[in-house]
């Protein structure tokens, strides 16, 4: 086991990775924060029936997978502080570590998405459907993004490319998939839960 | 001038200017048609101006992205172009077929234009902005495949960098998308559909990235700014434009037939748009605040700044005005959207070309820059031409809210011709403005002329 310990006391005058990533990050975020807006403006206007169609959503497969994304940024944690001490190899397998369970992800969205559109369910079924779809279908984008993001970290960590005094690219593949996860842990609760 | 190809340039951006005087001279006419109805009457009816006024508009600007590739592409590729002789030819060719439609649209009456040109073979005319003729349609295709032949050619064989590749992916995307005006289903509501593909697609997804490549060229050039920095923000610029753009094709499906979430992802994503440009706005002003040289050439950094400016406010704040699905339930197809649409072409479109312009003639002429009287006259021909856009734009706005009032609010709504009887005052004050704009356009010209002054010809 890496002892990560050093790395949580440093203090970072600028964002960890490619400044740029932050941009993107912020846009990102901007987007899905209009569109949780939006549901919230669309659900106090149709309490009734967001509660009803909720009732119907698989809330244990949403918990799991929130389950499997909180770990898979937590093997991006390790992944940025075994590099920090040099491990290349290591940082290679707890990125793949990290894309293994984005895959679960996928799977298990992919089975809950079988099953409602088997159901009939489309994006004009009514507005609840139209938000549940659409949020997490565009997640569900956002995570094939990560996963092609961090694969090619992954490819460059195995090659040898990053050290411990160049690793940006590590940490801005991190700063993204961490932002995937956080965008999940806001519309699990927001869609499944909350009502 | 780096490389002699570079000069096949010269003609496309001549033409480009000759077009866009016969598009200011029909927008002067139908102008004067919103407040005398049969003005030229029934030599040019007002459909036809209005067709001839649009047409010529995105032709000119088509010859000023070509003109602008044909200038940028061997500099960032430090090669000559592949073939000048075949961009000379493409010339002619575009120029004489964009000329016989324009003539193919005055002479005759446009269902007699559209049996003559084969209409029926494959009816594609008839729509907002693709009146064109098949033939000319198919003349289009062939011009614009022969031009990315060119610059592609040109591109692989040299130095491959962001703006020369962010350039190229415009220009393709602008080919492919045209395609989709062959595509005319005989249902109203998917033929709007995919209409859009072409209209919203070009200005709102890939035109934004000619023009964020051509003003990375342009601040390049006048700033000396580190090309690392200005290509990061391209990037980020464009990855921008795109999310928010391609899905913000939904703010055209509102209450045309389409499904209801087209309203939600309209809205949102819609919404974000202003955003890009908004960054476009501060990355032109950061590059120029952090120049490492003082280029002679004053007018070609002025425009480039206006059109950050200008494009964040036409493209940016007035589409955004009306965006939301909810306001959009009253402004939809009113003079708002016309408001909308002459700032947002001139602001983006217009300036760029403008800004590409008035960086390369200079060059393409064997100076750096032109002498201090000419660049005056030009930014005197900057300010007037801005300054009645905006102009234009107010009084179209103010148009176009009193004709929602009129129109589509209240107890007692007026019928259409009625609430336009009513907002007649601000078209006369739009025709008049709209004189001012063609005395900066032939002060633009003029400047090219001005023999006051030397010319610069050291950097």
């Amino acid at each position: 086991m890496i002892n990560n310990t050093r790395t949580s006391h440093e203090i970072h005058a600028t964002p960890p990775g490619d400044l740029a990533i932050w941009f993107f990050i912020f846009a990102e975020l901007l987007a899905f924060g209009v569109f949780f807006v939006a549901y919230a403006f669309a659900r106090a206007h149709n309490v009734e029936l967001f509660n009803e169609s909720q009732q119907h959503l698989n809330r244990l497969s949403g918990a799991i997978n929130t389950l499997v994304l909180i770990t898979s940024s937590y093997f991006m944690v390790r992944a940025v502080a075994a590099i920090k001490q040099g491990y290349s190899i290591l940082c290679a397998r707890w990125i793949a570590s990290a894309i293994g369970l984005g895959f679960v992800f996928l799977a298990i969205k992919m089975a809950e998405f079988h099953e409602k559109f088997s159901a009939g369910i489309s994006l004009s079924t009514n507005t609840f459907y139209m938000f549940y779809l659409s949020l997490t279908l565009f997640h569900f984008m956002h995570v094939i993004l990560g996963m092609v993001i961090l694969a090619a970290i992954m490819l460059k960590a195995r090659n040898g490319s990053y050290s411990p005094a160049n690793h940006t690219g590590v940490e801005t593949g991190a700063s993204y998939w961490h932002m995937v996860d956080l965008l999940w842990i806001i519309l699990f609760p927001l869609v499944y839960v909350i009502r | 001038m780096q490389f002699q190809s570079q000069a096949v340039a010269k003609p496309y951006f001549i033409a480009a200017i000759g077009l866009f005087v016969g598009q200011i001279l029909f927008g002067l006419i139908m102008g004067y048609q919103y407040v005398v109805g049969d003005f030229l009457f029934p030599a040019i009816p007002f459909n036809v101006a209005r067709m001839v006024h649009t047409n010529l508009l995105i032709v000119w600007l088509l010859f000023g992205f070509m003109g602008a590739a044909y200038y940028m592409i061997p500099e960032e590729t430090e090669t000559e172009l592949f073939s000048p002789k075949l961009a000379l030819l493409m010339f002619w060719i575009f120029l004489v077929a964009g000329a016989l439609t324009i003539v193919g649209y005055l002479m005759v009456p446009y269902a007699t234009l559209a049996s003559m040109t084969g209409n029926d073979i494959l009816p594609t005319m008839g729509r907002e902005f693709l009146e064109q003729p098949l033939i000319t349609k198919v003349g289009i295709v062939i011009v614009a495949l022969a031009f990315l032949f060119n610059i592609s050619m040109t591109v692989l064989k040299g130095r491959k960098t962001s703006i020369s590749l962010v350039m190229l992916l415009g220009l393709w995307g602008l080919a492919v998308f045209f395609l989709f005006s062959f595509y005319n289903p005989s249902n109203l509501v998917l033929d709007k559909y995919f209409w859009w593909w072409t209209v919203h697609l070009w200005v709102e997804g890939v035109w934004e990235l000619i023009l964020g490549a051509m003003l990375a060229f342009v601040l390049i050039k006048v700033t000396g700014v580190d090309r690392e920095v200005i290509e990061k923000w391209l990037y980020i610029i464009i990855a921008m434009t795109l999310i928010t753009g391609i899905i913000g094709t939904g703010h055209h499906y509102f209450w045309i037939g389409t499904p209801e979430y087209w309203q939600w992802f309209g809205s949102v994503f819609s919404a974000l748009e202003p955003i890009p440009f908004f960054m476009m706005t501060v990355f032109a002003f950061n590059m120029v605040n952090r120049r490492r040289r003082e280029h002679p050439n004053k007018a070609a950094t002025l425009w480039a700044l206006g059109t950050g400016v200008m494009a964040f406010l036409g493209a940016g704040v007035w589409g955004f005005l009306h965006t939301l699905a909810p306001v959009n339930f009253f402004t939809h197809g009113t003079q708002v959207t016309a408001a909308h649409g002459h700032m947002a072409f001139y602001g983006a479109y217009v300036m760029v070309n403008l800004a590409m312009i008035s960086y390369a003639m200079p060059m393409l002429r064997g100076r750096t820059a032109n002498s201090g009287p000419a660049q005056t006259m030009e930014m005197w021909s900057f300010w007037l031409m801005t300054v009645s856009i905006v102009f234009i734009t107010l009084f179209l706005t103010a148009a176009g809210i009193l004709q929602v009032w009129l129109q589509r609010m209240g107890s007692t709504p007026l019928g259409f011709m009625a609430a336009q009887d009513q907002i007649m005052i601000f078209y006369w004050l739009r025709e008049i403005t709209g004189f001012v704009f063609l005395l900066g356009l032939v002060l633009y010209i003029w400047s090219f002329f001005c023999k006051k002054g030397e010319a610069q010809t050291a950097a």
